[in-house]
């Protein structure tokens, strides 16, 4: 198992496994979220008090599961970049922010637009809102720290702290509207045994979560690949198979 | 012989005093810094007398966060420019506990002036004298939060040309609790009612952050130099 691990953390390796890799992950995250939306938008029924309108779930939800998902994601990478000296890892922590950004700014920007309908307001300064606000900002934060720095590893290491220090937020989002009383509705699709949903409207959903997460998937990898490539030019690895033809496409 | 936590944490509080006092004019600057931000806005705003107490808390908090954002800059760029830094990284003290002494000396130093300001400036606001008590004891709370977690961005971007707006793009986001719950905590106060449980969160956000911040500003600062 230890093999394994240390195989993987060796960037030619990666390098080279990866690439096998993101068509998959791609092509049948593409297929999923074709699906989902598929049965999202025309499978399942309107809702009693929604109407219509509540659809965007079947993009909200996915995007504000991975924007918060993905900063764990990141913290942990940049945990185990800081702890271990892997470079792989620090490299996957810097791969995360930009696509958690993404995520977290789509899960802003669509609830604001069912916010409009449903509460009447684009925005509300609320605990939920206003947390995951927050933790758009701690994305940024740490892209503006790992610019500012000219020497790579000091990079890695400063926004790994910052990454580290930033994870607090993360609870306070997940637990916001049970702690205070939001405007936001409560989880509904996690209470376990008794999803307050109905199949053909959760199906959709869940083929969806997943379909985001490998796309998340797919992106990370192809994102880590550009980076690794970038930092390790230099290596006879990466410069053979520079020199070897198309940089993406020679094993 | 090496000095136990104890004696490595007096003796940088006591060294980092006796700088600030004496250039006592750096200390003043956040303070009159504060005063000018708070004046702002009746001026900006409306000077009406009810308009005032329901946005004096909030604006005595802002100002007071933005003193500390101010503040930050100066916390470890000259022992950085001048030396004293690195002989604390080579010297067997526990850094950790260096950068929790600093962090009160530079609170002491630079966010107490604001403190003893605020009540002033509450009263031109308009706040009801019974709320005074839970305005000072909410900052004196709280505020050494502010400090701390802004310890973790200064010492992050002291190696850096352009820190300061950067400083607070990185901590902004993790302060932003605090100045919430004082600022409720004050409302609470004027309106007569029982503060008592704001106080307490204010009290826990400041003994986390002072557990953990040091850790994460000691190992920041390692970074900043080489």
């Amino acid at each position: 198992m230890w093999t394994w691990f240390y195989q993987l953390a060796s960037p030619p390796h990666f390098y080279r496994m990866s690439h096998a890799l993101v068509p998959w992950l791609l092509g049948l995250s593409l297929v999923l979220i074709a699906v989902g939306t598929y049965g999202g938008l025309v499978l399942a029924p309107p809702d009693y008090q929604q109407g219509d309108a509540f659809r965007i779930i079947y993009v909200h939800v996915p995007s504000a599961y991975l924007g918060s998902m993905i900063y764990v994601t990141m913290a942990v990478a940049a945990g185990i970049g800081i702890i271990w000296r892997i470079k792989l890892a620090h490299a996957v922590a810097a791969s995360c922010a930009v696509i958690g950004a993404s995520f977290t700014f789509a899960a802003l920007v669509t609830g604001a637009v069912w916010g409009k309908p449903m509460w009447g307001t684009y925005w509300e300064w609320d605990p939920r809102l206003t947390s995951f606000l927050v933790l758009f900002f701690l994305y940024l934060g740490y892209m503006a720290l790992r610019s500012a720095y000219d020497d790579l590893a000091k990079a890695d290491q400063a926004s790994a702290i910052l990454a580290l220090v930033g994870v607090v937020n993360v609870p306070i989002v997940k637990y916001s509207v049970e702690w205070w009383s939001s405007i936001h509705q409560g989880p509904t699709i996690s209470k376990i045994g008794m999803p307050s949903i109905t199949g053909d409207m959760l199906w959709p959903l869940l083929v969806n979560i997943a379909g985001f997460t490998l796309f998340f998937l797919a992106m990370l990898c192809i994102r880590v690949r550009a980076e690794v490539l970038e930092r390790e030019f230099n290596a006879r690895w990466a410069r053979e198979l520079l020199r070897g033809g198309a940089a993406g496409g020679v094993n | 012989m090496a000095a136990g936590p104890g004696q490595v944490f007096a003796a940088v509080l006591r060294r980092d005093l006796q700088v600030a006092w004496r250039r006592w004019s750096d200390a003043a600057n956040p303070a009159l810094f504060f005063l000018l931000v708070v004046t702002l806005f009746p001026l900006a705003l409306s000077p009406k007398a009810e308009f005032l107490r329901a946005i004096g808390p909030g604006v005595l908090w802002v100002g007071a966060l933005l003193a500390t954002l101010m503040a930050l800059n100066l916390l470890f760029r000259a022992d950085v420019d001048d030396g004293t830094m690195e002989q604390l990284l080579l010297s067997d003290c526990p850094l950790p506990i260096v950068m929790l002494a600093k962090t009160l000396a530079h609170w002491i130093t630079t966010i107490l002036p604001v403190i003893v300001v605020a009540p002033v400036l509450a009263i031109t606001y308009h706040l009801p004298p019974e709320a005074l008590p839970t305005l000072v004891l909410g900052l004196l709370i709280g505020t050494p939060a502010l400090s701390l977690v802004g310890s973790i961005g200064a010492a992050l971007t002291v190696g850096l040309r352009q820190g300061g707006a950067l400083l607070a793009v990185l901590v902004v986001p993790l302060m932003l609790p605090v100045p919430m719950f004082g600022a409720r905590a004050t409302d609470l106060a004027v309106a007569g009612e029982d503060p008592t449980g704001l106080l307490y969160l204010l009290g826990a956000l400041s003994v986390l952050a002072a557990g953990l911040a040091p850790l994460a500003s000691a190992a920041a600062i390692r970074l900043g130099i080489d």
